[in-house]
């Protein structure tokens, strides 16, 4: 059994329907890249994950515990974090005040403020500043250690590399090899599908809300990707 | 001169204790509570009821009121006025403007049109004063007020910044949706905002009160000299909130100096003069009126 499951999940934007019937499962401690164009879905379905999107229909599962009207607060006492898409954190704040909150669902685990400062180096001497006055690296690097602060089962991850310079996205890449070391859970929405492949398990392609593509990370071949991406790829029938 | 400026200053600290509440629901829940003052009244009702039915001093009887403002506080934002902002923002408005009716209209069918105070409850700290040098009269009520606005807004203030629940009373504020995405429960921040805003209105009533006569409509007076020292000083900032008391009293002590009626006229000249300038600087939205965004603490 998964220990993250999706079942024929289907999430609306009012009369658009930005998820439709999407069923996949992710192993505990693996890593699910999950890639396609803009307005695929991806976002829509980790926020759905998360609990920040109620699906129509359809439902979620973690360790068998179905999510389905759970909020998401409740959810991240449950295991799963979330890094969002623009990493939305609280400008206002400094950046230790933001870690701090990551803890508020009070989860158990071996994440402190100062742990997640070795783990990013570059925000030890930026603790006290505000978020809103960081880096888009630091800033990213506060999102993630924020989301690490709850201790999560399952990391789910909006683009992380999205605006940052390739040499930020590196040293984040480092950080999340460290995360994939040691047993996380991850669902990796990413852009750049090279830094997808080499990071992840399984991957799925997603396009109009649909999964057009499940496969080994190791053995798909990038084309067989770019295909599925641009919907010139014929649909196989992978289980989940 | 100088003691129109003490006298300013103290007036002041009570202005900042009954726009606390008002600036406080605004910057957490966004929500301007026009039962803001009508809720201050009853408070005093209560503590003046409990006083003379059953002789308890308005001090002791902060012990029983309190408690119930925070009650009452919890009970709105989570039956009334949570419900009332999912209809968009002018919703919760005019639900508060009701409540407000509500109220006045249900403290003069209980008490009548007669007017009240908890003066003769405090025996003679009412009037007593302290004589400074230069024949300054510093009022001993007043400058408890003071000490109490001071102490309740840096309380506050410490209470938002070194706490796990002031945190996320301020990420809830921030941004709802993402504090539940890091483990805030935002309806909870809410009511718990909503609970404290409360207690602030129930110790301003109090003092309205100690200080003053009141009767079942002076909650819009209360509301409007809340709403002025909250634009004065930018709602949002605790700190803020004080200085724009202080300014409001100010401005009212030394209008009433020039003319009879410049009391009033001064604090609203003041209050106007500001709002202009606010209104200018913020593109002429109520957002950025009421929530400067060079403000950086809540």
């Amino acid at each position: 059994m998964s220990f993250l499951a999706v079942e024929d999940l289907v999430v609306r934007h009012g009369l658009l329907q930005a998820v439709r019937g999407v069923t996949f499962g992710v192993e505990r401690g693996k890593t699910l890249a999950l890639v396609g164009a803009n307005g695929a879905g991806k976002t829509t379905l980790l926020r759905a994950i998360a609990g920040a999107h109620q699906p129509s229909a359809g439902r979620v599962l973690l360790n068998g515990a179905d999510l389905t009207g759970v909020p998401s607060h409740r959810r991240v006492g449950m295991g799963i974090a979330l890094v969002p898409e623009g990493r939305k954190l609280f400008v206002r704040m400094s950046v230790e005040e933001n870690l701090l909150l990551g803890r508020t669902a009070g989860r158990p685990g071996d994440w402190s403020v100062d742990k997640v400062l070795e783990m990013f180096p570059n925000l030890k001497p930026r603790r006290h500043a505000k978020t809103g006055h960081l880096s888009g690296g630091e800033q990213q690097a506060t999102a993630i250690g924020r989301a690490l602060m709850s201790n999560p089962d399952v990391l789910l991850l909006d683009e992380v590399s999205l605006g940052l310079s390739p040499l930020i996205v590196d040293r984040v890449y480092v950080a999340l090899q460290g995360l994939i070391s040691s047993g996380t859970t991850i669902i990796l929405v990413e852009q750049d599908l090279n830094r997808a492949l080499s990071v992840s398990d399984k991957v799925i392609c997603m396009l109009e809300g649909r999964i057009v593509l499940t496969a080994d990370s190791r053995s798909v071949s990038r084309d067989e990707v770019t295909k599925a991406y641009f919907g010139l790829h014929k649909q196989k029938a992978v289980p989940a | 001169m100088s003691n129109q400026i003490i006298q300013g200053v103290l007036l002041g600290g009570y202005y900042a204790l009954i726009a606390c509440g008002l600036s406080f629901m605004f910057s957490v829940m966004r929500i301007i509570n026009l039962a803001h003052g009508s809720l201050a009244v009853f408070a005093a009702y209560a503590l003046w009821w409990l006083a003379s039915r059953f002789h308890i001093p308005p001090f002791a009887g902060l012990l029983i009121v309190l408690p119930l403002m925070a009650a009452i506080g919890w009970v709105l934002q989570r039956f009334l006025l949570e419900r009332s902002a999912r209809g968009g923002a002018l919703l919760p408005i005019l639900t508060t403007f009701g409540l407000a009716i509500v109220i006045d209209n249900m403290l003069f069918e209980q008490f009548g049109a007669d007017t009240r105070s908890l003066a003769p409850f405090i025996g003679s700290l009412s009037y007593d004063s302290w004589e400074w040098p230069g024949s300054i009269y510093v009022g001993k009520l007043a400058v408890i007020i003071f000490i109490t606005a001071v102490a309740l807004l840096g309380g506050l203030q410490l209470f938002l910044s070194r706490t796990g629940l002031g945190r996320a009373i301020r990420a809830t504020s921030e941004d709802p949706d993402t504090s539940g995405l890091v483990g805030v429960d935002a309806r909870r921040a809410n009511a718990i905002a909503a609970t404290i805003a409360m207690v602030t209105v129930g110790l301003a009533g109090a003092f309205l009160g100690m200080r003053a006569t009141f009767d079942p409509y002076a909650g819009a007076p209360q509301l409007l000299f809340a709403f002025e020292a909250a634009v004065i000083g930018g709602a949002g900032s605790l700190w803020g909130t004080l200085v724009g008391g202080i300014v409001l009293a100010l401005a009212q002590t030394l209008g009433a100096q020039v003319h009879p009626q410049g009391f009033l006229i001064g604090g609203h000249a003041v209050f106007l003069i500001v709002l202009f300038v606010r209104l200018s600087v913020s593109g002429f939205s109520l957002r950025g009126l009421l929530n400067p965004p060079s403000r950086s603490a809540p």
